[in-house]
């Protein structure tokens, strides 16, 4: 058995666990201190940088609208609610210079190393057998997709937004294609967006702040039981109507919305690019709600800052079997329901800002056992369930300098199957990221984040939702331990 | 990775954070402290007070770095990396020269009308509205902006304008209105129809010489500083400080501030309002009698 198989066949080594513990955090020290020390002495003020097609348009700072970029302020918030207008007269696209163009592009380069544990792997390379388990360890520089932004408005209040973008080989799809109707009837109580486009997430995974491929997204927002053919993700783009509107200053939101029960796909599959099952014809609903308000300092300070709060709840369905032609599938049928309710929180304390959310899912047991719901369960099938959320942190040193740190938790509350040889753990994810981005240029009209990270993310029995690894569990009954260590160099133009 | 790998990745990777920090610091710069020799307010105990809120200028210095250097500049002087694509130009807070206040012209303005001005934004500008701040942040963004001048350690702000209750809108008053936009001379800045097309109107220049456009009555449907009829009384009655625009405080009483705005209200044909309907009512049984405004019209526009 080669080396590092051997290595990897005890994932708990506590030995190698502390060194690279200890090691990584005094990365991410080094580079806080590093980058504070430099922050506070000399660099750039108060431009952190935004989509600078937005920049660009309207000459204000990036930090305007973002606490750091990506991640939207209340001003920016109340931005993009008025359909990315300042309302101050000059939103309208004629204001521009004709050589204008609403475009900006982002790319990350990178190094990063990813571990995962417990993992399938043939015992001597090349004899294909997979009887061997191993740790999964791949590390060197490599490049995140690509995202090409265009938006803004096409008339005064009528705004939109196109994203293509690409995985790291150049592999195009839409994320976001949207046009939206501001204010109507001069309300901004009343907006109607139609397309594809991220749910009103209050903690938007769209727009954090983790890069690394086991930091980079929320796991709850991926999460379906173990072996549940129920494909969603509220954290992935849908494609439907949203009816949406906000106070003036957005303090109180909310949105309706009806989306294909496709998961975002196109063409009638159930993916944007080529190759997902064939969609069916049924709707899901979305509805969020938030409110915000001023949390009063300490008498004699300034206040601590804004405190939202809100609650969502995206009820769905899935089919459980498909109309078929010669054996090919070409419509979902027999659909079963889902549902997903939660609550999330942006809470300030002043450089501090506090997120925490709470999911809980529930599925229908023909889509925890992926049975057509035209037969009868198989025994022991039950209601798959699930709970869990996070709690994310970041400390803004400036609008230039963010440590982030966040902890995260799912349970399994009831498996699919009441019989299932797996135990009751199967499936449960603890994660745990740290990360610091800096950004030491920050113009209107571009703009360089540097992001060190490190994430650590514990899945039973299954694979990580990073999708690292070979694909397949050696031990289901263990634990995968899924690392990466991350640095990018983030930069949009 | 073995342990030797990994301090090597280790290395390198606080490296490149080195090597990039050094590479960039020295080209930026952040906000600058004002000159204590200047005078100026000190930074550390200028507050504001706001309808019971004490902004601290401390803390809006930090605000001012995120939202507002971009365009004002680190210095205050409205020389921000984006002032040279702005137009209007971004204020020069060193000048301590505002167009929006409740004081005489001339005057500083209270903290309640820097508060007012950024909580509305300058419609036609790039400066957009502040609201999404809460009041707190917005009240110590006023004391902050207080610490560029040493105006602001050596003057008090004028006194608010008194306004009285406003008068009937009635034609009388409407005409009399009209009498006044000819014999003040309004007409050569924002032209006879309030089309901002008056014969003065492509000279004038602001007070740093940057060209500025007049308020165009018949598109813009909010003025600069509000939008209400009291928020137009006060603007002529005050003026726009650092603008072509002068104070008429002197010049008019109050009634007769009043039917100018009434008439003032007429020239905005793309905002329905009471003053319109009612001169549009006259106008379509007497327009023929009314003497364009204009220089044709010496004698009075009636």
């Amino acid at each position: 058995m080669p080396t590092k198989f051997r290595e990897g066949a005890n994932p708990m080594n506590i030995k190698w666990s502390r060194w690279k513990t200890i090691l990584t955090c005094a990365f991410l020290v080094l580079a806080i201190v590093l980058c504070d020390a430099r922050a506070a002495s000399a660099l750039p003020a108060g431009k952190v940088i935004a989509l600078p097609m937005f920049a660009r348009k309207y000459g204000l700072p990036c930090s305007a609208c973002h606490t750091a970029w990506p991640e939207l302020n209340n001003f920016g918030q109340v931005f993009r609610d008025n359909g990315y207008q300042l309302m101050n007269d000059r939103d309208s696209p004629i204001w521009q210079n004709p050589s204008y163009f609403p475009i900006s592009f982002r790319i990350t380069p990178s190094w990063h190393r990813e571990t995962t544990t417990n993992q399938q792997v043939d015992s001597v390379p090349g004899n294909g057998l997979g009887d061997g388990i191993g740790t999964l360890t791949q590390a060197g520089f490599d490049l995140s997709g690509m995202d090409l932004w265009s938006g803004g408005t096409l008339y005064k209040n009528i705004s939109f937004i196109l994203l293509p973008s690409s995985d790291p080989t150049a592999v195009w799809h839409f994320e976001s294609a949207f046009i939206r109707f501001d204010n109507l009837w001069h309300s901004p109580w009343l907006n109607v967006k139609f397309g594809r486009f991220e749910l009103d997430n209050l903690i938007s995974e769209k727009r954090f702040l983790f890069l690394s491929a086991n930091g980079g997204l929320y796991q709850i927002y991926h999460f379906d039981n173990p072996g549940s053919s129920n494909n969603f993700g509220y954290g992935d783009n849908q494609i439907g109507v949203e009816l949406a509107g906000h106070s003036a200053n957005s303090y109180t939101r909310y949105s309706v919305s009806v989306l294909s029960s496709n998961e975002g796909g196109v063409n009638f599959t159930t993916d944007v690019v080529p190759g997902g099952t064939p969609s069916n014809r049924s709707y899901d609903v979305n509805l969020a709600f938030s409110q915000a308000f001023n949390a009063p300092g300490t008498p004699g300070e300034s206040g601590f800052g804004l405190e939202r709060v809100g609650a969502f709840a995206y009820i769905g369905q899935r089919p459980t079997n498909y109309e078929t032609e010669l054996g090919t599938q070409l419509v979902g049928i027999n659909n079963k329901p889902f549902f997903r309710i939660g609550f999330a929180g942006d809470l300030s304390y002043k450089n501090l800002e506090l997120m925490p959310l709470f999911i809980y899912g529930h599925d229908n047991p023909y889509l925890g056992a992926g049975v057509p719901s035209t037969a009868p369960l198989p025994p022991g099938a039950q209601a798959p369930t699930f709970y869990g959320g996070f709690l994310e942190a970041h400390y803004y040193f400036n609008p230039q300098n963010v440590a982030l740190a966040r902890f995260e938790q799912i349970n399994v509350g009831q498996q699919a199957f009441t019989n299932t040889s797996f135990g009751g753990s199967n499936g449960n994810i603890t994660a745990v990221s740290f990360g610091y981005r800096w950004y030491p240029i920050m113009f209107s009209r571009a703009g360089v984040a540097l992001d060190g990270e490190f994430s650590r993310v514990r899945t039973i029995g299954q694979e990580p939702e990073s999708g690292n690894g070979t694909g397949v569990v050696g031990n289901p009954t263990g634990a995968v331990w899924s690392n990466s260590i991350y640095f990018g160099i983030d930069f949009d133009f | 990775m073995t342990l030797k790998k990994f301090a090597v990745t280790f290395a390198l990777g606080s490296m490149a954070l080195l090597t990039a920090g050094a590479t960039v610091s020295t080209a930026q710069s952040h906000v600058n402290s004002p000159d204590p020799l200047l005078g100026t307010p000190s930074v550390a105990t200028e507050t504001s007070n706001i309808d019971g809120i004490t902004g601290h200028a401390e803390s809006g210095k930090h605000l001012y770095r995120r939202f507002c250097i971009g365009c004002h500049g680190p210095d205050g002087n409205g020389q921000g990396m984006n002032a040279q694509w702005i137009d209007p130009k971004p204020r020069d807070f060193t000048e301590a020269t505002f167009k929006c206040r409740s004081t005489p012209t001339g005057t500083l303005p209270t903290d309640e009308d820097l508060y007012n001005a950024i909580t509305r934004g300058f419609v036609t500008t790039n400066m957009p509205s502040w609201r999404p701040l809460n009041p707190q942040q917005r009240a110590d963004l006023v004391a902050f902006i207080k610490t560029w001048s040493p105006r602001w350690a050596k003057e008090k702000p004028g006194a608010s304008l008194n306004i009285p209750p406003e008068t009937a809108i009635t034609i009388e008053s409407i005409l009399h209105g009209r009498e006044l936009f000819q014999k003040l001379e309004c007409w050569k800045c924002h032209g006879p129809e309030g089309h901002a097309d008056g014969p003065s109107a492509s000279t004038l220049t602001d007070s740093k010489g940057n060209p500025i456009l007049p308020f165009n009555f018949s598109t813009g449907e909010r003025f600069m500083c509000g939008d209400s009829n009291r928020d137009l009384y006060r603007i002529f009655m005050t003026g726009l400080d650092g603008s072509p625009m002068p104070s008429f405080a002197d010049v008019i009483q109050p009634n007769d501030a009043w039917d100018l705005v009434h008439f003032l209200r007429t020239l905005q044909v793309a905002l329905p309002n009471q003053e319109l309907t009612l001169w549009q009512t006259y106008k379509a049984a007497h327009g023929k009698d009314l003497k364009p405004i204009g220089p044709d019209s010496a004698g009075g526009a009636q």
